[in-house]
């Protein structure tokens, strides 16, 4: 997998305010207004709540959001490749994680089974 | 089976080095143990009372032989008790000598586990099974387990349709599905494509049938919301017919609806099931109207076409193995005659272990590994190699491990049933118990598992230790004995006709007895939690309260009935009054119904 998902570190990131929409992951993000808005926000209040997964999902293939999704709060390098499959275009890492480490992490896969967000099509569908 | 492509070949390979930079981050400490944790368990690692488990996934159960020898090497030359502090301040209530090592052991799942492998070893470990096509991916974790299916698919006599290619092509879309390794809690999926139901279906977050509808069209019948722990669910049907091809297109919706709905505050309450049972009719229509963006909003991009089936599906074509039937006959006949001693062994063999086949040349022949001196599914290194000379010799190279944790040879000629059971007996293996009392299910318990209030294995062995006697147990005929050493169920309790459940109080082991619950199968009839008998027993009762339990049963019996129809038919007051007439010792607080 080609790692295009653009990294970012909590400590020194800060976010540009205006047409920045920040969603909470128990809401449904066809729901959102989403006029005029460039970067949605999706939050992992703990890395293991996949939440957000399936709300960049629904964002980026069921509504056709062209704009940034970006992974905010507990974002650790080992979910990058999820994130990045789940429609996310950037992720603010924590502060303790390593980004040259995520880059490694990022191209450990040549491809995957199934279709995702990005590449809709499975496996089966393209060889 | 499914012959492993370059691709899928690569994919385990890549995951072995993913799981080897992930340990090695661990050791270095800039990997937290928290952060580690889901990533070990979706890999198959546990941390148990003294060592690591490792949970081997065996997709749908199929095996061939050189899995089964890396296997044994993995038992011989890892799973080591010696390597680990087995003190008694780790050993709580386990009686350490007697805990096998270099040994694997196969699970109610299908899987394989092995207790004893240092973490310092695991990446090594998880090299030695890629070069193999084996692997731990989703054997544990909140994410999409390990896929289940019918010990005899694609070869039973019952069977609408096979269910091995669709459970593989579902494999391959549940493999790191990228929305989906972080859901609510675990997520169980098992398939049958037969009239009989035995995988359990029901009992699981899925359970999918496969069947034809009045047109003649496959598709599968769809339950959600199945699971057994502290709240025994039988699952819903929300579809009653779904073209095979949407298959994945729907489980996207189902398991969409779970990530997003699925409680997360409570881990008792995160299962599907609670969330199916909360919601009602409204998750049903949550899961259609997502079905239906996803086919016409999304384009349906999970849709199996007639190309991916039929790619899939000729890697299960059955070998063209014929025999002499006539021939067959006659050495059957032979070995009858020839040991009087032998014969009533080998003629009950024949009717317990050795089922019909879709070709009528073929036999499905199970090894017990229920025996006196192991634990219900344990095999050493040496039986593994044995039984997999065995599955070269006479299975075509392919072995099944089945829910009951007993190996299944699926292609054995019937002329070569009486070497099967002469090499089969000289391992024994060839204990012909299948599907009788001393078959049982158990988990392995406090013994070794954290989470265990209590031991099943001691349990398992004085029953096994009781009941040896086969005029006894082919006399009382059909019983599933299910033993789990707590509420997680990993034994399968809820749905023994006999039920055993660990439980803890001051410190000390109590079990539970529930009696008539159901699988799902015909012989156990509709899938039902069992019902408890009462306060729970002692360890030391245990013994006697079996005993009470098949001695009212042989009382109130009418002829040819079975156990769990005797429940059925009787109740089970009499059970109940049998079974507290043996207790010495009460639990000082009493267990909730």
């Amino acid at each position: 997998m080609k790692p295009t998902i653009q990294l970012f570190k909590a400590d020194s990131f800060s976010a540009d305010e205006a047409g920045t929409l920040t969603l909470p992951n128990d809401t449904d993000p066809r729901e959102a207004a989403l006029n005029g808005i460039h970067t949605v926000q999706l939050q992992f209040p703990s890395f293991a709540d996949g939440r957000a997964f399936s709300q960049a999902f629904l964002l980026r293939r069921r509504l056709g959001f062209t704009g940034e999704i970006r992974a905010i709060g507990d974002v650790l390098i080992d979910q990058l490749a999820q994130m990045q499959r789940s429609g996310f275009t950037q992720a603010v890492l924590r502060a303790d994680q390593s980004i040259e480490h995520a880059q490694k992490l990022l191209a450990q896969y040549d491809a995957f089974y199934q279709g995702d967000a990005v590449d809709v099509k499975p496996h089966f569908a393209t060889a | 089976m499914y012959q492993y492509s370059d691709f899928d070949r690569q994919f385990v390979q890549q995951r072995a080095a993913q799981f080897r930079d992930q340990l090695d981050r661990f050791h270095a400490g800039t990997l937290g143990g928290e952060e580690f944790k889901p990533l070990r368990l979706q890999n198959g690692w546990y941390i148990q009372r003294f060592a690591p488990m490792l949970r081997v996934a065996v997709p749908y159960g199929e095996i061939n032989t050189a899995q089964l020898r890396v296997l044994a090497r993995l038992a011989r030359d890892f799973d080591h008790k010696e390597a680990h502090d087995t003190s008694k301040a780790n050993a709580a209530l386990a009686d350490v000598p007697s805990l096998p090592d270099r040994c694997a052991h196969f699970t109610t799942r299908q899987n394989v586990q092995f207790n004893w492998i240092p973490l310092h070893r695991a990446a090594d470990a998880m090299d030695l099974l890629a070069s193999v096509n084996l692997h731990g991916i989703q054997t544990s974790g909140n994410c999409i387990r390990n896929i289940t299916t019918d010990a005899l698919a694609g070869i039973a006599v019952d069977e609408v349709a096979d269910p091995r290619p669709f459970a593989e092509i579902m494999r391959q879309w549940s493999t790191l599905h990228p929305e989906f390794a972080f859901l609510p809690r675990k997520f169980k999926v098992a398939i049958t494509g037969a009239r009989e139901d035995r995988a359990a279906t029901p009992w699981h977050d899925v359970g999918l049938r496969l069947l034809r509808n009045v047109d003649g069209d496959l598709g599968f019948q769809v339950r959600v919301g199945g699971g057994m722990g502290r709240t025994p669910i039988i699952g819903s049907v929300i579809r009653e017919f779904l073209p095979w091809h949407q298959i994945l297109n729907y489980l996207e919706a189902v398991v969409r609806a779970y990530n997003r709905f699925g409680r997360r505050d409570n881990k008792y309450k995160a299962r599907i099931k609670i969330l199916v049972k909360a919601e009602g009719q409204s998750f049903t229509d949550q899961v259609e109207a997502e079905y239906r963006d996803i086919v016409e909003k999304d384009g349906a991009p999970h849709t199996i076409t007639q190309a991916e089936l039929d790619r899939v599906s000729a890697f299960f074509v059955q070998p063209d193995l014929r025999c002499d039937r006539k021939s067959a006959d006659a050495k059957i006949a032979n070995i009858l005659k020839a040991a009087a001693e032998d014969d009533i062994e080998f003629s009950r063999w024949l009717v317990r272990n050795v089922k019909p086949h879709q070709n009528p040349d073929l036999r499905a022949v199970t090894l017990s590994f229920k025996r006196l001196g192991s634990a219900p599914g344990d095999a050493t290194a040496e039986q593994l190699e044995r039984a997999a000379d065995l599955v070269d010799r006479f299975s075509s190279g392919e072995a099944r491990v089945t829910h009951e944790q007993n190996l299944l040879l699926p292609w054995v000629s019937c002329d070569q049933l009486p070497e099967l059971w002469r090499e089969a007996r000289r391992l024994g293996l060839a204990k012909p118990n299948i599907g009788l009392l001393s078959d049982m299910i158990a988990c392995p318990g406090g013994d070794f598992c954290d989470l265990a209030n209590a031991r099943s294995l001691p349990i398992a062995q004085a029953l096994l230790a009781r009941y040896q006697d086969l005029d006894e147990l082919h006399d009382l005929g059909e019983i599933d004995l299910h033993i789990s050493g707590c509420i997680n169920s990993c034994g399968h309790h809820h749905s023994g006709h006999i039920g055993i459940l660990g439980v803890d109080k001051d410190g000390q082991e109590w079990y539970q007895v529930t009696l008539g619950g159901s699988d799902g199968t015909r012989l156990s009839g509709e899938a039902a939690p069992g019902k408890v008998i009462g306060p729970s027993f002692a360890a030391d009762e245990m013994v006697d309260v079996i005993e009470a339990l098949i001695d009212t049963f042989r009382a109130q019996r009418q002829p040819a009935e079975t156990f769990v129809n005797t429940v059925k038919r009787v109740g089970i007051e009499p059970f109940k009054t049998a079974a507290n007439a043996v207790r010495v010792a009460t639990a000082r607080t009493p267990v909730a119904a």
